[in-house]
């Protein structure tokens, strides 16, 4: 990374920029960012330390308990890292919007509840398995067309405008959709039913909720299923091809649009479904709440190599895992510093993530 | 056509750049004598507000710098307004006889401006330099993220920024002299050690203040430092391949423009006499990026009309909307819209909401309809026009050099 500082300086010749002159800026980058390497690396071996002796300290049995659930979480960070990184590595599009949709999943998912006769004394029962299938379904769909529509309204139109247009739009129809639910529900904590058992089983010293283990479940299912689509289908081919070479793949006769436009509908099927488990997990949905848990995921993404699948599912569970340990081993007011903090050291020192990035530099 | 084009672009009646200038200056000069004139001298509510619309005319004309000239999507700008008003705080009160320091620092104000500069610059830079060879949007990311960062720091440091309370009872700046007169109430008369408390006589130093620095980016963008930037900005690989330090030129733009919103946060803190952590958060680089955004991105006439009207948009015109809103239900007779029922809060309370939706769709439909801005800069006008601006991505090239 030290040397790409250079390289540029060397290509400078005359004396372009007056008093920047190409000796004084590799002095300057250099050694600056490898002093500052040295430094958050021996931040990072100093709080991996502490976390260990506090991990000794709390005992075996509270470690797994946060273990799992930040797995727990970590699948939903994951579901919705994955919008993330499909539309990315398609139209490199970060889309703003993404973590707002999750949230919408959640909303959606709180109304149509009533409708098919999901309610509390159901819980835990088997006659709520299939009105929860038709919610999932349904809320994913919706969820799909809506931002479907997005795209076609706020992304098209802007797709040979310089980089930054998009990305405004994506940040506007972010404060649009939390405007929407504001307006719809207004700024309250509001009440998801608690529908999944509330059985235990404890392993070992630890407590795990049968809840942990449906999340988990679903996440994984939806991943794989995810997985197979891309790989296998030929719509998943045509998304390949797009996010390798727009151009050839049109003249292949591949339509464009419609394969864009899928791409938008997965990934909103996946933050549906994410924000409806959210909701079954936690029972509280709010309408900001796709503010943060957007940029976690977005995190996440890039964590695991933004544009790879595989990435943002593991980029997920990490997130997860280190949102958990923060707020059981350190203070919660301090997690967002963490994970932002990640989210910089990641993008400084590995832009590529750490399943590095299967998005070929256009 | 080469004459044609050249003549638009030397008569002055024709450069709207021109005349946007005088427009303001008139209207900067007219607005306190007409605010006075109008509510029979007790305007000093809308004079106060409009020194504060001057922060933000402050902080759009320093963004400009980044996101305009040099094409760089900051989006944790705050973070430096944050960074000047806490050095503010910090060196202008008795707040730090409370911290480990145990000493009281009062530097005097027109110092702290300096030192509050100084400090967000300095922050910019550190920031700046690992992040600014990255590719536009994971910039953007960068910056998100230490826009997120910087207020939650100074809300956690409860030893150093006494967290969610903030510092307050800030020093007031002192004039060296002021001249009082009728407009202040008062017999013509020289007064030494002035305190400023008057809203007037921070709107004046606010005007001048803008003046100052709306001349110093205008030489700035016509240097040959502004040159490299729009040629950094336009296509990355050109520039580099010219001989622009890319990197250097892009730290340079990325401090500056932290210096303004540094030098905006230190007046502010100021003003106001208190900082929160709760004034910087995602909201106001938003906000500020909108200004900038509606206003003619790299344009500085355009960016001070958008920002003095989304500042008036959000700051005087939505605050009263909802009590329009009620009055507006009662008087066509319907004051049952007016009452709240079950999920709806009632006519005010539903207009309340509404913050988010507009600020969305100023965002949205600026850049589908108008993506150059109010006023545009002529180049940016062009190049969105053609509507084939290549992806410029001067990492590749370094990367493909390691």
């Amino acid at each position: 990374m030290e040397g790409a500082t250079i390289a540029p300086s060397l290509l400078e010749g005359g004396n372009v920029v007056g008093s920047l002159k190409q000796a004084r800026t590799a002095f300057v980058t250099a050694p600056v960012g490898r002093l500052m390497s040295l430094l958050l690396l021996l931040l990072v071996i100093y709080v991996i330390f502490v976390l260990l002796t506090k991990i000794f300290d709390r005992g075996g049995g509270y470690f797994l308990q946060i273990l799992t659930f930040g797995v727990a979480n970590g699948a939903i960070y994951a579901l919705v890292a994955l919008g993330y990184t499909m539309v990315y590595g398609i139209i490199e599009l970060i889309n703003f919007a993404h973590g707002d949709l999750f949230t919408l999943g959640g909303f959606i998912s709180l109304f149509l509840l009533p409708f098919v006769g999901a309610d509390e004394s159901k819980a835990g029962t088997a006659a709520i398995i299939l009105p929860l299938i038709i919610v999932f379904l349904a809320t994913m769909a919706i969820c799909g067309a809506i931002n479907v529509t997005i795209e076609r309204v706020a992304y098209r139109p802007l797709r040979h405008a310089p980089r930054v247009a998009p990305l405004i739009t994506a940040i506007g129809m972010s404060f649009i959709l939390e405007g929407l639910m504001f307006l719809w529900k207004g700024p309250f904590n509001l009440h998801y039913p608690n529908l999944l058992p509330a059985a235990s089983f404890t392993l070992g010293e630890a407590t795990i909720h049968v809840k942990d283990i449906f999340v988990i479940v679903i996440a994984v299912i939806l991943m794989i299923v995810l997985t197979l689509f891309v790989g296998r289908s030929t719509l998943g081919r045509a998304m390949r091809a797009t996010a390798q070479d727009q151009d050839a793949t049109e003249l292949m006769g591949i339509d464009i649009n419609r394969t864009i436009a899928a791409t938008f509908f997965i990934g909103a099927v996946l933050a549906g479904a994410g924000g409806t488990i959210f909701g079954l997990y936690y029972n509280t949905v709010v309408f900001d709440l796709g503010f943060s848990a957007g940029l976690f995921a977005f995190t996440a993404a890039v964590f695991g190599g933004i544009g790879n699948i595989q990435g943002a599912a593991l980029g997920g569970l990490l997130i997860g895992i280190i949102i958990a340990f923060s707020d059981g081993y350190f203070e919660s007011a301090w997690t967002q510093v963490v994970i932002f903090a990640i989210l910089i050291l990641v993008l400084v020192f590995r832009p590529t993530g750490l399943l590095g990035m299967r998005v070929p530099e256009k | 056509m080469r004459s044609i084009r050249s003549t638009w672009e030397h008569d002055p009646r024709k450069n709207p750049n021109e005349m946007v200038y005088i427009l303001l200056g008139i209207g900067a000069l007219a607005f306190p004598i007409g605010v006075q004139i109008a509510t029979r001298g007790g305007g000093s509510f809308l004079i106060s507000q409009a020194a504060d619309a001057g922060v933000y005319v402050l902080l759009a004309v320093g963004l400009n710098v980044v996101v305009g000239f040099a094409g760089l999507l900051d989006l944790g700008y705050a973070a430096f307004f944050a960074i000047g008003a806490y050095t503010y705080a910090f060196v202008a009160s008795d707040h730090a006889e409370f911290t480990p320091l145990h000493q009281a620092i009062h530097i005097p104000f027109w110092i702290a401006l300096l030192v509050g500069m100084f400090c967000a610059a300095g922050a910019g830079a550190i920031l700046g330099a690992p992040t600014l060879r990255l590719r536009g949007d994971y910039l953007a990311i960068v910056t998100l993220g230490f826009g997120e960062i910087v207020p939650r720091l100074f809300r956690n440091l409860n030893e150093w920024t006494s967290g969610v309370n903030g510092i307050s009872a800030l020093d007031t700046p002192v004039l060296p002299i002021w001249l009082n007169g009728p407009w202040s109430g008062d017999a013509l008369a020289l007064v030494p050690n002035f305190k400023i408390i008057d809203p007037m006589a921070y709107y004046v130093i606010m005007v001048i203040l803008v003046a100052i620095c709306v001349v110093l980016v205008n030489n700035l963008r016509r240097s040959r430092l502004g040159r490299a930037w729009m040629a950094v900005r336009e296509d990355e690989v050109a520039a580099a391949a010219m001989g622009v330090n890319t990197v250097g030129i892009k730290l340079l733009a990325f401090s500056i423009g932290a210096a303004f919103s540094g030098f905006a946060g230190t007046f502010y803190g100021a003003k106001l006499s208190l900082v929160s952590p709760e004034n910087f958060g995602f909201t106001v680089s938003i906000t500020i990026l909108i200004m900038v955004v509606l206003g003619g991105m790299g344009n500085i006439p355009g960016v001070i009309v958008g920002s003095l009207l989304i500042y008036y948009v959000i700051f005087n015109v939505l605050p009263g909307l909802p009590q329009m809103a009620a009055d507006f239900a009662n008087s066509i007779g319907a004051p049952g819209l007016n009452s709240p029922s079950g999920d709806y809060p009632g006519l005010s309370g539903e207009v309340q909401r509404l913050k988010f939706l507009i600020f969305g769709l100023i965002l949205v439909l600026t850049m589908l309809l108008r993506p150059q801005g109010l006023i545009p800069s002529r180049q940016r006008e062009q190049e969105l026009q053609k509507g084939v601006h290549e992806d410029t991505t001067i990492v590749d090239v370094n990367a493909e050099t390691t």
